[in-house]
């Protein structure tokens, strides 16, 4: 038995045609994983494709019509990916919608999408589609996959997902081609599944991609970042998000190595323990909030075991540099790292479950440099992808040897790049995808010219590395005409491990200023150190000492800064900004625009003399009920400090 | 027949009587609700019918079984599991291990066996476990599996207390203000494991609680216990109009 490998040959199927290759190739060699009930069982090729075929003959004899949206709302469980192929290998598109969406943001887009059947995880997501069901009157079937408290449910509207592989097999005993003969007719042109654009300006959009985009996208990738077929990976990211649909479909499909599916979207973190996966891909969150637990939990630990961390991260440290340079160290480094590896980097990746990561990918975000600095530290090899969801995700990525924090790498094979007049960044590839779903005048923008728009501003460097500045449409000017992109210095901020979140203004502004979120975590445990006693997050936030210690922060951050670019004044913020209020979207990106409108006052008092202002605001919870709150934010005023150095320098 | 009965049972301290001629029928399949103020005797009843105290006078009968003078391992045995008010766990071993634990009656193999890990014992323990990791799932304690008990949080534990009760796979389940001293999110969540219990597991359930919100809401029937005496019964909206209760809860007329 040979395995199928990736290759550009690959590119001529679809999807649901590749399980079919692998499940009689190499029906034997494990797919999927799940743990249920504690025990990892697993999938076989074979299995898979049973799976996918019966479902789809389900499908068949439920009504569904191939060409039909089928929408998915769940977490990683394998029915989302059996449902997915089913759906596709029908001539039908799979649609993935966020679990944690509210009910109004399903029914836009399950009526956006034109969805007749979907497939949700449990009687949550059931309850969602009940209460906007009288706005999708397309919507003829749901599939539940949980059938925990399902009992008393309308049986003409909801059936579990055992019952749909049942009606599945009869219908294939009356009908055994009905599968086969459509999964045959289908093309790699075909559009397979709509990923939904995050949504930071508007509605969001479906960027509709092809079978050839998902499985350009994995056979690229793997041509520069190649895998083994008995490798791992943990699918525990939104598949509704491009970045797992990469990883979990188009290299999974492609590579052929093993999906593992965690129990709980909680037990994510000690399920990666226990898989320990060859491949991640994860938004800086995750490697931010990985960096930061073991930072606290070194902190708390002994005298003698902090001093030890330190010494040896600082041989890490220097190792780093030469590896993501990709230069090869001197002798006493090499030993020394082998030495810190062997006492504190192989245990401690061994705990956090990355002893057999070959590689990591970081992308949706800008990741600060030391982030990438202490994974490489750890000899954990994290690297930059960049690219949209309209490019199925990734144009770019970094080579390894070849790390840099301020770029976000070389074009993956297949991938032409281009700036165009304005500075956008545009690309081509197979990757690029077929337009929006019902937008025509946007899909024209997007790819006018036969070039993907990408709408972000950067430059190309002389060795070919891309950098992105930030969003061609957010770049801003202040009042004086100085150029400037909050994101950029919003990431700056951000890299301090006491701030969680910043939001900086200044578009036709005096000056810049900005609206800080500490981090809960960090700053917790900095003022628990210092004796200083909280109770609520908003009591934190109001602590003078907390707005001392935050004011150190910017200045560092400042300093590094031209005087024009330097953040005056900033408030905390007494909340974290939440997707739940609409302050962030689902990938967690803040909403600039709201969140001024929201806090008006805030602005305002940025703004203007005060050092003191009263809040008020309204929270509103799911259930509908709301909590008025006051509270007194303090303008932190760093003009004295700014002023002072510029008169001394 | 009924599945329990507590048949004129008073049950005295000294002089006093916590339970005065108390009688209560619960039939299989039912969520019965024993609500009263303070110093009631609700809790004195649940701990006659699951063998703690004795009464002093009258009958408890489940399924057939005699439980007025029994023990209370032999009425475990009946299939008579109870979630206690103050959290009776293991604080210093895992969710997993309490629960196991609380299997010990099940074990059917000697320490001999055991210690080799052999024959019976491996099946005994394989079968355990499946069990265990079944009632794991119906909890929702994934996440808290390999966590020790001590070190959750108050909510986590309350529901830990219930699954140890469920882990005997009882075929009535006696709850003892489960969501006490719970935020209102974890009251609901805790509402939905009663009634998940009740259609799925097909287990009977006696409750106290005191939000009466609840009680009213989810009850097939309620007895109103006052002074050790059973002052109304019935189906909770005819329970909630009875003077008698009103009286008791907030006071007479003057």
């Amino acid at each position: 038995m040979k395995v199928i490998r990736p290759g550009p040959e690959l590119k001529r199927y679809t999807l649901p045609q590749l399980l079919k290759m692998r499940a009689e190739n190499e029906g034997d060699r494990v797919a999927l994983r799940e743990k249920d009930f504690g025990i990892w069982n697993e999938v076989t090729y074979a299995e898979y494709y049973d799976k996918v075929r019966d479902f789809a003959h389900g499908l068949l004899e439920l009504g569904y019509q191939p060409g039909e949206k089928f929408a998915v709302i769940a977490e990683n469980i394998p029915e989302w990916v059996y449902a997915e192929l089913a759906v596709q290998g029908l001539g039908g598109v799979s649609v993935g919608i966020y679990p944690s969406s509210v009910p109004a943001e399903v029914a836009y887009v399950m009526d956006y999408a034109d969805v007749t059947m979907a497939l949700v995880q449990d009687q949550e997501q059931a309850d969602k589609l009940l209460e906007v069901k009288d706005e999708l009157p397309g919507l003829r079937r749901i599939i539940y996959e949980d059938p925990r408290g399902m009992r008393n449910y309308d049986s003409d509207l909801f059936i579990s997902f055992a019952e749909v592989i049942e009606l599945g097999r009869k219908h294939r005993h009356a009908d055994p081609r009905a599968y086969e003969d459509r999964l045959a007719a289908g093309r790699a042109d075909d559009v397979a599944h709509f990923s939904l654009t995050s949504g930071t300006t508007g509605k969001p959009k479906a960027a509709m991609l092809t079978h050839k985009n998902l499985i350009h996208m994995g056979v690229a990738l793997q041509e520069i970042d190649p895998l083994e077929p008995t490798d791992d990976y943990l699918s525990f990211l939104p598949l509704a998000w491009i970045g797992e649909q990469m990883m979990t479909m188009g290299m999974g499909l492609t590579g052929g190595f093993a999906v593992n599916f965690p129990e709980e979207v909680a037990t994510a973190m000690g399920d990666l323990v226990e898989i320990g996966p060859h491949l991640m891909f994860s938004p800086p969150r995750v490697w931010e909030g990985i960096q930061s637990r073991i930072w606290v939990d070194i902190s708390e630990s002994y005298a003698f075991n902090r001093w030890a961390y330190r010494q040896l991260m600082k041989v890490g440290y220097r190792a780093a540099d030469y590896r993501m340079r990709g230069k090869t160290m001197p002798w006493g480094l090499r030993l020394a790292y082998a030495f810190a590896h062997a006492v504190l980097f192989r245990p401690l990746k061994d705990q956090l479950g990355f002893l057999r990561l070959r590689r990591a990918y970081t992308g949706g975000a800008a990741l600060g440099p030391d982030v990438f600095r202490f994974f490489h530290a750890l000899g954990v090899n994290l690297k930059q992808i960049y690219g949209q969801t309209e490019i199925t995700g990734i144009a770019f990525v970094h080579r390894d040897g070849d790390v840099r924090h301020d770029t976000v790498g070389v074009p993956i094979p297949g991938t032409e790049v281009k700036i165009s007049e304005e500075g956008e960044i545009l690309a081509r590839s197979d990757a690029v995808c077929a337009g929006y779903y019902k937008r025509d005048n946007a899909t024209a923008e997007l790819l006018e010219g036969g070039w993907l728009h990408s709408g972000d501003a950067g430059y190309v460097t002389d060795d070919g590395h891309l950098v992105v500045i930030d969003r061609l449409s957010d770049v801003m000017h202040t009042a004086d005409g100085e150029m400037f992109s909050p994101q950029f210095l919003e990431n700056k901020l951000k890299f301090s491990p006491f701030i969680k979140e910043a939001v900086v203004y200044g578009d036709r502004r005096p000056y810049l200023a900005a609206f800080i979120n500490i981090d809960p975590q960090t700053v917790g445990k900095w003022a628990e150190d210092r004796g200083l006693a909280y109770t609520t997050y908003m009591d934190l936030s109001g602590k003078p000492e907390v707005a001392e210690l935050i004011k150190r922060e910017v200045e560092l951050v400042n300093a590094d800064l031209p005087a024009g670019l330097r953040v005056r004044r900033f408030v905390l913020l007494f909340k974290l900004l939440d997707a739940d209020d609409d302050e962030l979207t689902r990938t967690g990106k803040v909403r600039r625009k709201f969140v001024a409108e929201r806090y008006r006052d805030l602005v305002d008092a940025l703004y203007g003399e005060a050092t003191d202002v009263l809040v008020r605001t309204e929270f509103k919870y799911q259930d509908g009920s709301v909590q008025r709150v006051e509270a007194n934010v303090r303008v932190v005023d760093l003009t004295d400090e700014t002023a002072r150095k510029g008169v001394g320098a | 027949m009924a599945q329990l009965s507590v048949e004129n049972v008073t049950l005295s301290f000294g002089g006093i009587n916590a339970l005065n001629s108390v009688d209560i029928v619960v039939e299989p399949g039912e969520l019965v609700s024993i609500i009263g103020p303070n110093g009631a005797g609700k809790t004195s009843l649940l701990n006659c019918i699951s063998g703690f105290y004795h009464p002093t006078h009258g009958q408890i009968t489940f399924e057939g079984n005699d439980l007025t003078k029994a023990s209370p391992h032999t009425i475990s045995g009946y299939g008579i599991a109870r979630a206690f008010q103050n959290i009776e766990l293991f604080g210093g071993v895992s969710v997993l291990e309490n629960l196991m634990l609380a299997r010990h009656t099940y074990l059917k193999y000697s320490i001999g066996a055991a210690s080799v890990f052999y024959g019976a014992a491996r099946r005994g323990e394989v079968e355990n476990r499946r069990v265990v990791e079944d009632v794991i799932d119906f909890m929702e304690l994934e996440p808290y599996r390999k966590a020790l008990v001590g070190n959750l949080p108050y909510g986590v534990r309350k529901r830990v207390e219930v699954a140890r009760a469920l882990s005997l796979e009882p075929k009535l389940l006696l709850l003892d203000e489960p969501m006490a001293g719970m935020t209102l999110e974890e009251k609901e969540d805790m509402v939905r494991f009663i009634l998940d219990i009740l259609a799925e597991r097909y287990t009977t359930v006696i409750l106290i609680e005191h939000d009466l919100g609840i009680v009213m809401d989810i009850s097939d029937r309620v007895y109103v216990l006052d002074f050790g005496m059973v002052i109304a019964t019935g189906k909770p909206e005819d329970v909630a109009e009875n003077p008698a209760v009103i009286e008791a809860y907030v006071g007479g007329a003057g």
